[in-house]
């Protein structure tokens, strides 16, 4: 019996493991930048802004502002988009049965920056006036899904081939459009704001933007978390997982759908930020395995550790300049990646 | 539990590929399925593990349409080896073995000890049970498939559909595994290269020629020189095997027919 019990006790152990580095990182990034607010002045404020408790004379006014109205909000966002990013990349891997595929395979971030660019160079008039970056954002990514959708749905089944080369096509339909955009805007100060956003990033972040995102991604991880066994029967092939009694393009439609909102909803918010989907489920499978009960979970907290530490170097790396957070994302990830790929070719 | 093929036909792309295909498989038998390659075997197979439609014609089991349940509840009682049998991403065997109790599993229920017995025990019966937690990507052909009839029997059903069982195995492991096949005594269909293994195993075999069933019946009835030579295209004598008294065809693995 011993041999084949879950391993579920490297599981947990995991778990606990990033559930405190996820403590920590948010911890680390409410209290540094540039001003340096001691963790323990952190937590206390936190604490007063929630429950009322506590003497409010123990901290500056600044303080209490940069901690609740600046960091906290912001290193929370970096929580929800890092965990959805994680997810949606372990889903769509799967979804296309695929390793190398990552959340905008699909399409679906093109369409949201066009949206987004469209708002930053013809913002405020016209048609667009009033027309929130994020709104915006969301709808492009809509037009982009829908666009994919009706390509993949073609000969039935969503196969994985039509999926893919119907997120291409869409995906450089719309990017050529974006460029385009880009080109006529005359605004070197909006050429670097369209940049900024293209490369990802959590600056500016309020409150008032996290609900919305929070809410998809935990609905979101709930409705992969009940598909976990087919997902993992979708790895081995579509015949298995017929045989195994799953309604393979049903199946295929559901998780097209739950990817393409929540990316759609990240994208609106953050902007593309790139190599976390990619890599944060890479990166578990070493740690905990393929198996989708695992991976899923510790894909989102996994991912929302790595974009809470990537944000904090994106903000103090070049203080008190921000550094687009795709940037640090790639250049950190990338060596990370290789290493973790040179780990797992000599343990086979 | 009996299963009925009546007049199955399935369209691949426009084309007809299995046309008007009848027979039945009586409880507790081992079917088997001979052709040639692009006969059909594996087309028709995937109509019982509801991979493909029939265009025409019905499944049924015990008498009961199989494709009118749901795909779950017809994957309670029919599993399958399909020729899927790779895969790009690290699971362990026992991973995949589990993933046979997929259609007894509620969205969130974990495995539980019964699952994790049933996983068990069928490694044991395919002579697995030593590598559970070993990556299943780096097994060798016949090890995978071995792991991979595992899953089906994990899988409890009634109805084996099995794709090529015996491909990649050494001769050692064919043996074992058409043992354990008869052992078994689960409904079984099984589609067959090597004509030998179908005769010794099998208590029927259908022969399928471009897509239609040109003959029905007992190994020894069925397979005869002038058959083989018809739908197999080669030279072959059948004789009484010396070790266990069944059908033994030698082929003519020289001439070839004009």
């Amino acid at each position: 019996m011993s041999a084949v019990a879950p391993m579920s006790r490297r599981a947990l152990t995991v778990t606990a493991f990033l559930l405190l580095t996820l403590a920590l990182a948010v911890t680390l990034a409410v209290s540094l930048g540039p001003l340096d607010i001691p963790a323990g002045t952190v937590w206390t404020i936190v604490a007063h802004k929630i429950s009322g408790l506590g003497d409010a004379s123990g901290w500056t006014v600044s303080e209490e502002v940069v901690v609740w109205q600046v960091r906290l909000p912001r290193a929370l966002l970096a929580v929800v988009v890092g965990a959805g990013l994680g997810i949606v990349g372990a889903v769509t891997q799967a979804l296309v049965r695929n390793p190398l595929a990552d959340p905008y395979l699909l399409g679906v971030s093109s369409g949201a920056s066009l949206g987004a660019v469209m708002v930053i160079v013809y913002g405020g008039a016209g048609a667009l006036a009033g027309v929130g970056l994020p709104t915006a954002a969301f709808a492009g990514a809509l037009l982009a899904f829908g666009l994919v959708w009706l390509i993949a749905r073609r000969g039935g089944g969503y196969a994985p081939m039509r999926l893919v080369l119907g997120g291409v096509a869409v995906g450089q339909l719309l990017a050529g459009l974006t460029s385009f955009v880009i080109l006529r805007a005359d605004d070197e100060q909006q050429t670097k704001g369209i940049l900024f956003w293209m490369l990802g990033s959590l600056g500016g972040t309020e409150w008032r933007l996290l609900p919305l995102p929070a809410i998809g991604v935990a609905l979101g991880l709930l409705a992969l978390l009940a598909r976990s066994r087919p997902l993992n029967a979708l790895l081995m092939g579509d015949e298995t997982a017929a045989g195994l009694g799953i309604d393979v393009a049903r199946l295929r439609r559901e998780l097209f759908v739950v990817t393409s909102a929540l990316t759609a909803l990240m994208v609106s918010v953050s902007g593309a930020i790139g190599f976390v989907g990619l890599m944060v489920p890479h990166v578990v499978r070493l740690l905990a395995g393929t198996e989708h009960r695992k991976l899923l979970p510790l894909s989102a907290l996994t991912g929302a550790v790595l974009l809470v530490a990537v944000d904090v170097v994106a903000r103090i790396a070049l203080e008190p300049e921000e550094i687009p957070i795709g940037i640090v994302t790639a250049l950190i990830g990338a060596p990370l990646f290789l290493y973790l790929l040179d780990r797992r070719l000599e343990r086979r | 539990m009996n299963v009925t093929v009546d007049t199955v036909s399935v369209d691949l792309a426009g084309t007809r590929v299995v046309s008007g295909v009848d027979f039945l498989v009586g409880d507790g038998e081992i079917a088997g399925l001979v052709g040639p390659n692009g006969s059909g075997k594996s087309t028709l197979l995937r109509t019982l593990y509801r991979h493909l439609r029939p265009a025409a014609g019905r499944v049924l089991l015990a008498g009961d349409d199989l494709w009118q349940r749901a795909p779950a509840a017809s994957a309670r009682l029919v599993a399958a080896l399909p020729q899927e049998r790779a895969t790009d991403f690290e699971l362990t065997v026992a991973e995949v073995v589990a993933m046979g109790r997929t259609p007894h599993k509620g969205a969130f229920s974990r495995d539980n000890a019964h699952d994790r017995a049933l996983v068990q025990g069928a490694l044991q019966q395919v002579g697995m049970d030593g590598l559970a937690h070993r990556p299943f990507t780096g097994l060798s052909g016949g090890e995978r498939q071995r792991v991979l009839l595992a899953r089906a029997l994990a899988q409890e059903p009634r109805v084996l559909v099995l794709d090529e069982p015996t491909n990649h195995l050494d001769i050692r492991h064919q043996v074992e595994l058409l043992a354990l096949l008869r052992g078994q005594r689960t409904t079984t269909l099984a589609a067959l290269h090597d004509l030998n293994a179908a005769a010794s195993v099998c208590d029927r075999v259908h022969v399928l020629s471009s897509g239609r069933i040109v003959a029905s019946g007992a190994p020894a009835e069925v397979l005869t020189p002038s058959l083989i030579a018809e739908v197999f295209g080669v030279r072959a004598d059948v004789v009484t095997h010396p070790l266990t008294g069944g059908v033994l065809i030698a082929f003519d693995h020289i001439t070839p027919l004009p």
